[in-house]
């Protein structure tokens, strides 16, 4: 469905002189430095996935989806979509995605929600018969009665993003590209965002590609995720397979009965110190929870402990700060072309 | 077929929303149409001490502007989506056009339509109109239809000006006022008749930026003046369809600007 072959993107990125001297003098020469926003990516998504694409803010992540949808041309490598090459075939391939944009509407501000679809109907040329069931069903989903005649300049940000994406979703896309679809929103409408996301995959098989800072999305939708840091792909796999190389690190918080001065215990780290409080680090193959609690036990008094798997946002924390860790790792336990 | 009915759509959306506020829309009208009728007194106040310019008298004068200011004022009520296309690039709005499956030129074009200009299309109908009952033109079919084409040209001319204006916001959005020098400028230079200009000057608003083309040209064929110039009648009598070129070209160099945002983005 989606084929993406050593895919960058590099942009140069002027310097621009100050002053109306500078601005004169930019006319003539301009100094400018490469920035690789993508680079070198590649990996292939199949029919009626979800993938979380993942990375942190400037790690290329919109580039990429940029470049899925024909907005941006790439500095080299091969994209498809649907079979089409998306920068050479814009408007074929824009009959065959949907788009969200988390940060902006793709709807007509001054239009009420209704006269947007309508608009919609015509542009994309949908039978009469499959707009009138879609509408029916994206109603029924997520509500879009309460403002269906509401100006989208007046919606909240909730409406909007529900309206947005049951616009991308009209003309029966086959994938749908989501960026930070839940951004802003408030837990009840992440929620329903969410069941409906899954829910049009689940019916449809539509295939969908989302970008998130919000790691409960992607507990939520993704089986399989991708990340990407500093334009390059760390890794692309199941869900479970990262949290499973990476949860080798542990957390161990501790209440001791009186604040000692030096906490220090051999294989584990400290995370942090407060007052009474400490939280150690430690990796189970290097000193087994037993073992490091009853080194504890035999140093201080403590009042309380308890042990912490990582969240995921930790794991990917770890993953962006310690990379090398992560490749081999990888190396390890995972088949070159996982 | 499509793309024509999907414009009207958006036409009659752009109108229906323009009426919301009628009060507003009726007093803009009729402003715009006092404040040109006022912009034409000041010719016809010099013409009263002059009586003459370069052997044009005022109501040949009041043809040239009549048709300046129909072409200018048709193309800002259709070629508003160019002029005001600044704004959308810098609320990323071209995105948008690039995921819909529709040309990016066609998009902007139909994206806006501009009904309050009608009072100032009508202000200058109705000198165009004025002049002509003053002066003896033998209208024959084939006039009024060089006449339209002379109008539909000089609005080709002016919407193409507001494409260079619009193209030029994919390298800088600062640089796009300059383009006023020859929208509100062409205008003005547009209602005199320009054999009162320089040399260089005509050559290159005939040559370059084909203003003289549009309007000045099929002045002097539609008033019968064509003997007083130097130049080919032949030429003069084609040169309206200069302006449908120099919108052909513009569209060229809009392709050209879309293809360097979709390799840098913004």
């Amino acid at each position: 469905m989606i084929e993406v072959d050593n895919l960058s993107k590099t942009f140069k990125v002027y310097h621009h002189r100050k002053g109306f001297f500078g601005s004169f003098v930019n006319l003539f020469s301009r100094k400018h430095r490469n920035v690789q926003a993508v680079d070198r990516v590649s990996f292939t998504v199949a029919r009626g996935e979800i993938v979380g694409y993942l990375g942190p803010n400037g790690a290329g992540k919109s580039t990429t989806i940029k470049m899925l949808t024909g907005i941006l041309v790439p500095s080299s490598g091969h994209v498809t979509v649907n079979g089409y090459i998306p920068h050479r075939q814009r408007k074929e391939n824009a009959k065959h995605i949907g788009v969200v944009f988390g940060q902006r509407s793709h709807l007509w501000f001054d239009l009420p929600v209704q006269e947007s679809f309508e608009l919609l109907q015509r542009i994309y040329r949908i039978p009469q018969a499959q707009y009138r069931q879609n509408v029916e069903m994206f109603d029924e989903l997520l509500n879009l009665g309460d403002f269906f005649q509401t100006p989208v300049r007046q919606l909240s940000l909730g409406q909007r993003m529900r309206a947005d994406i049951a616009a991308a979703l009209l003309h029966n896309p086959d994938v749908l590209f989501l960026d930070e679809p839940t951004i802003g929103l408030d837990v009840v409408a992440k929620a329903r965002i969410r069941q409906f996301i899954q829910q049009i995959n689940a019916e449809r098989q539509v295939t969908v590609v989302l970008t998130t800072h919000d790691l409960d999305d992607v507990e939520r939708l993704c089986k399989r995720v991708i990340l990407i840091d500093n334009a390059r792909l760390r890794f692309d796999g199941e869900l479970t397979t990262l949290r499973r190389l990476l949860s080798t690190e542990r957390l161990l918080s501790v209440d001791y009965a009186e604040v000692y001065p030096d906490v220090s215990i051999p294989n584990a780290h400290v995370v942090y110190q407060e007052d009474a409080r400490v939280q150690y680090r430690f990796s189970p193959e290097e000193i087994s929870a037993a073992d490091l609690i009853g080194a504890i036990l035999k140093k201080f008094r403590i009042v309380d402990v308890s042990i912490q798997e990582p969240d995921i946002e930790d794991l990917i924390k770890t993953v962006y700060e310690d990379n090398l860790t992560l490749e081999r790792k990888l190396g390890e336990s995972l088949s070159p072309d996982a | 077929m499509h793309h024509l009915s999907l414009y009207f759509h958006f036409v009659k959306l752009r109108i229906r929303s323009q009426m919301e506020y009628r009060l507003s829309f009726v007093f803009e009208l009729f402003s715009q149409a006092s404040i040109s009728v006022i912009d034409f007194f000041m010719i016809a106040l010099l013409f009263n001490r002059f009586k003459q310019l370069a052997g044009w008298s005022l109501w040949e004068v009041g043809f040239l502007y009549g048709m300046i200011g129909i072409c200018f004022a048709l193309a800002e009520m259709f070629g508003r989506g160019f002029d005001v296309f600044q704004r959308s690039i810098l609320r990323g709005d071209f995105d948008t056009i690039l995921i819909r499956p529709l040309g990016t030129f066609y998009q902007v074009f139909s994206h806006e339509f501009l009904l309050r200009r009608l009072g100032r299309i009508a202000q200058a109908l109705v000198v165009l109109l004025i002049a002509n009952s003053q002066l003896t033109i033998s209208w024959s079919f084939t006039k009024v239809g060089y006449l339209l084409i002379s109008l539909m040209s000089g609005t080709c001319f002016f919407i193409g000006l507001f494409v260079i204006g619009a193209t030029s916001c994919f390298w800088t959005v600062q640089s796009i006022e300059i383009i006023n020098i020859f929208t509100n400028g062409g205008v003005f230079m547009g209602s005199y008749p320009f054999s009162i200009y320089r040399w260089w000057f005509r050559h290159f608003f005939t040559f370059v930026v084909p203003l003289a083309c549009v309007n000045y040209f099929p002045s002097l064929f539609l008033l019968g003046k064509i003997e007083s110039l130097g130049a080919s009648p032949i030429g003069v009598v084609l040169a309206p369809f200069a302006g449908f070129l120099f919108l052909g070209i513009t569209m060229l160099f809009w392709r050209w600007g879309v293809l360097r945002y979709q390799s840098t983005g913004h």
